[in-house]
């Protein structure tokens, strides 16, 4: 257990140094003392030696990237460049305020402007906003573009957004956030969209369709051009969720398989980290003529220089974030794609297909696999049935065991539609041998579940923490440190 | 190929093994209208040193804050950052990592969102506070949503001193649910009391008033508390800069029942405006309404002090469409920025930081105002660190005007109505020399 940080902290000790004041005026001459505050934050009181060492000891308790493989599925963890951590760090970047003259933001414009245009063209769509700083707040923002399209139109009924069961947490969350009603149609027995499901319930109320493709089982959904149609037929739009983007980049182009408005995760597709949960980047492209309800402002030039463009302001859904979205992170994006250029982004997904694919075969005898006779796109879903069934093992057991062998486990129990799912993305950054090596882990653990179940049900062993109690934690709420 | 692995001889093996003969196999699947049949558009791949050179060629297109004078503010500080909070951030532990779910592998990301929480809640006065939002004007929005939950009541009353770009993110994010915005006016440059008196009613959800607010003046906090206080379900939610909150008042002090912020200045560049992060607390009964992710203390299965992520019935992955938010990504990597940097700066150092930007916007503000021409746009209105001026010539003038000698003189209030407005920042990076130097030039501005 390390210590907290309040624990080292010494009355007096400092961690950083600032200059002398060199103005002669008292606060107290400035504010009245009804404005002031009576009690000191307790904030600790510790050197730079101390914090070091301090978040230093807590980094080596965190899994990541650089120490081992990540097989998150959904999440799209590949190797985040080096390069991109140190040109993003250039005083010309970091040191920008958001309101300078535009004459001294060019280059910044520029990386924006080009951003724009490159994922416009990857993703198929007319133009694409940058501001939404995550994929969620990607969903929120296309669906208000959504819901303005259809307010435009004098479209009152349009008030439900159709949504696999197979569908991520957020997409109903930011449904309802929108003011949609969500109505979920079950997936059918190749986990894909059903589309008698589809039809039952595709009435003049729809105002749209969210679907992920290649969909949360790594599917790709290839009845999409009857799904659009039905969308299409009643007036409705269709929503492309581009968590998986990855299996797509230079092979399809979303826009042009039938969606309308899609949003792009900077922070998997295009390699950028993840910062233990963020910042990411979730901009979102639309079709030509729902361009003007994007976000303002928009990147725009006049052969001369380049400008923020507040020109639609009158139809657009108006702001998602206080200025113009991560630039930090777009920024890391537009390295990306500059040094891939088309054919490097497709042989991504290609060998994240190949890879996912490959590791698939590896496991198929050794876990079962709803839809494996189906190649996978990028990622695949196996499930602990067979373990829970003749062992009594369960997949949170398999994760954590998992742990002790260095790896991440998978994203488990998701999608909803796969009981005791196993989701797997290895990415194209991984080598044949790790994939060799962690279907080889994959496969003792399968024997361990016979030969010696208890050490999946008490794993992990080898963490900084055994098996964490999280029901505890909402029984004994305890948020914050308390000095005794 | 950058950043991947596997030659052409490892691919054909695996296409092997897999059971395909070329990669196309593997995606019939994909209609074949569907497939691209030409490169996509974009530009010739670089190499590391093609691209470098490219963007420190972009760089030379951008004349950065550090590079001018500058007093440039609205939501976005120049506070200085002590050099360990890059240390720490760069670290890949923290800044690869994914989001805490496998909470026996996370304890590092878990423990300092745990110490962020505290800090947090030791600011603003509050009990609980969650593990970041995307900006202050996302959390200002999702403040209102928890107000609306709370309550169930649809009328949220803004103070129209709140920052005009919270506003917009405001209308967006809560139009769709229903609630009505009610903004109240201003009056010399802080919140019209007479007007949020008459619009307090029993409909009212939620009171949110910003201060220091946009100008950088401070509201009356105790003022507001005892209009907001008549109603018995309203919430009072305040919007404060955590870097005043070293000396001003916190909002606990006065009443308010959420704080948010947006917390930029306390570790993080300010990278063009983004990323930001906001942060977001509140009194311990609205802990199951909350946004975003929470951490919580609790053992592992030998009794030893561990943390996890809790509360999680809340959010979107367990709740879907009846979530208290669609958050998932957070900013995280900002969050550790803010922790690391209240360690640093640590107790004396944020109240020192806190007095020397007021106190040096004190200094320039009297100096600015003894030019003729050039006076207090809100007089007799205690700010903290910024403050605007009024001109005889128009912001953008001088802006200009100042802008060769690279200084940036401060933001323009034309958009916001007022075009002789110029509104000045000052952070404890500001020596008297540097702010003498602004003065001088505004004398010669308003000397043509």
């Amino acid at each position: 257990m390390s210590k907290m940080i309040f624990d080292i902290s010494s009355p007096g000790r400092k961690g950083c140094t600032l200059p002398k004041n060199d103005v002669s005026i008292d606060l107290k001459d400035c504010i009245p003392s009804k404005y002031m505050r009576q009690n000191t934050p307790e904030l600790p009181e510790v050197s730079e030696l101390d914090t070091m060492r301090h978040f230093i000891e807590l980094s080596q308790k965190n899994h990541c990237i650089e120490k081992g493989f990540y097989p998150l599925g959904s999440c799209t963890m590949k190797y985040n460049p080096k390069l991109h951590e140190t040109l993003v760090k250039h005083s010309c970047f970091n040191n920008l305020h958001p309101l300078q003259p535009n004459q001294t933001i060019q280059g910044a414009l520029e990386i924006m402007y080009e951003l724009q245009k490159d994922l416009a063209e990857i993703s198929g769509f007319e133009k694409v906003s940058l501001q939404p700083v995550a994929g969620a707040q990607g969903e929120f923002t296309g669906l208000k573009v959504i819901s303005a399209y259809h307010k435009a139109k004098g479209n009152t009924h349009k008030k439900k957004i159709i949504l696999p069961d197979s569908a991520h947490g957020t997409n109903p969350a930011s449904s309802t956030l929108v003011g949609f009603e969500v109505v979920e149609i079950k997936s059918n027995d190749q986990g894909k969209v059903d589309l008698e499901e589809l039809r039952k319930v595709a009435d003049d109320s729809v105002a749209g369709f969210m679907l992920t493709n290649p969909n949360t089982l790594g599917l790709f959904e290839n009845q999409i051009e009857e799904i659009a149609s039905i969308i299409h037929g009643v007036d409705g739009l269709m929503y492309m969720d581009g968590a998986n983007l990855n299996a797509l980049l230079g092979i399809v182009k979303p826009g042009e398989i039938g969606f309308d408005v899609m949003h792009i995760n900077l922070h998997k597709t295009f390699g950028t980290p993840h910062g233990g949960g963020g910042p990411g980047s979730g901009p979102v492209g639309v079709r030509k003529d729902l361009v003007k309800f994007l976000p303002v402002p928009m990147v725009e030039t006049d052969g001369d220089q380049f400008f923020l463009d507040y020109g639609h302001a009158e139809h657009s859904i108006g702001k998602v974030h206080t200025f113009y979205g991560n630039f930090a992170i777009m920024l890391r994006a537009y390295i990306y794609i500059k040094m891939l250029g088309a054919k490097g982004l497709r042989r991504v997904a290609e060998n994240a297909i190949i890879n996912a694919n490959y590791l698939q075969s590896l496991l198929s005898e050794y876990y079962h696999i709803s839809h494996k006779d189906i190649h996978c796109m990028h990622e695949f879903v196996a499930d602990g049935e067979w373990q829970k069934e003749k062992y009594g093992i369960r997949t949170l057991d398999i994760a954590k065991r998992l742990l002790d062998k260095g790896y991440h486990a998978p994203t488990i129990y998701f999608p909803l539609i796969i009981h005791e799912a196993i989701m797997i993305e290895p990415t194209e950054t991984e080598s044949m041998e790790t994939l060799d090596e962690f279907a080889a882990t994959m496969i003792e653990i399968a024997h361990e579940c016979e030969t010696n179940p208890d050490l999946l049900l008490n794993a992990p062993f080898n963490t900084p923490v055994r098996r964490v109690d999280d029901t505890l934690a909402v029984r004994q709420l305890d948020i914050r440190y308390i000095r005794k | 190929m950058p950043y991947i692995s596997n030659t052409d001889g490892e691919r054909q093996k695996m296409l092997e093994r897999i059971g395909v003969h070329q990669f196309s196999d593997l995606i019939q699947d994909i209609p074949e209208k569907f497939r691209l049949k030409k490169d996509l558009n974009l530009d010739s791949p670089l190499s590391e040193i093609e691209i470098t050179k490219r963007i420190h060629g972009l760089t030379c297109n951008n004349l950065c804050t550090q590079s001018a004078n500058a007093f440039l503010g609205a939501g976005v500080y120049d506070h200085y950052i002590p050099a360990a909070v890059d240390s720490i951030t760069s670290r890949p532990e923290f800044l690869t990592a994914y989001t805490p779910y496998q909470a026996e592998v996370s304890q590092g990301t878990l423990q300092f969102i745990y110490e962020y929480q505290t800090m947090i809640c030791e600011l603003t006065g509050m009990e609980i506070a969650n593990a970041s939002m995307y900006d202050g004007a996302t959390a200002a929005a999702e403040a209102i949503l928890l107000a609306v939950r709370k309550n169930k009541l649809r009328k949220a009353l803004i103070a129209g001193t709140i920052h005009p770009n919270f506003i917009q993110v405001i209308r967006a994010y809560t139009e769709g649910i229903g609630v009505e915005i009610v903004m109240i006016p201003s009056k010399n440059g802080t919140v019209d009391l007479d007007a949020l008196k008459a619009a307090v009613d029993e409909q009212t959800s939620c009171v949110l008033l910003q201060t220091p607010n946009f100008f950088g003046n401070l509201e009356d906090g105790i003022a507001v508390n005892d209009i907001v206080k008549t109603q018995k379900k309203a919430l009072y939610i305040v919007a404060a800069d955590p870097i005043s909150l070293g000396v001003i008042a916190s909002p606990a002090e006065y009443g308010a029942d959420v704080v948010i912020g947006e917390g930029q200045a306390l570790g993080n560049s300010m990278y063009f405006g983004g990323p930001l992060f906001g942060f977001f607390a509140a009194k311990m009964d609205l802990a199951r309404m909350m946004p975003g992710r929470i951490v919580g203390a609790t053992l592992d299965t030998e009794g030893k002090r561990a943390y996890c992520l809790t509360l999680q019935a809340r959010e979107q992955h367990i709740r879907r469409e009846k979530a208290t938010s669609n958050i998932c990504s957070n900013e995280s990597l900002c969050a550790l920025a803010a922790c690391v940097y209240m360690c640093l700066i640590g107790k004396e150092g944020l109240r020192e930081v806190a007095i020397q930007s007021t106190t040096k916007a004190y200094y320039l503000a009297k100096e600015i105002c003894s030019i003729p021409g050039f006076e207090l746009a809100y007089p007799n209105v205690p700010f903290f660190k910024e403050f605007v001026v009024k001109a005889s010539v128009s912001a953008e003038k001088i802006i200009q005007r100042l802008l060769p000698s690279a200084i940036y003189a401060g933001v323009d209030m034309a958009p916001y109505g007022e075009p002789n407005h110029l509104m000045i920042a000052v952070t404890e990076k500001k020596s008297k020399a540097e702010m003498d130097d602004l003065v001088n030039m505004l004398k010669e501005v308003s000397h043509v």
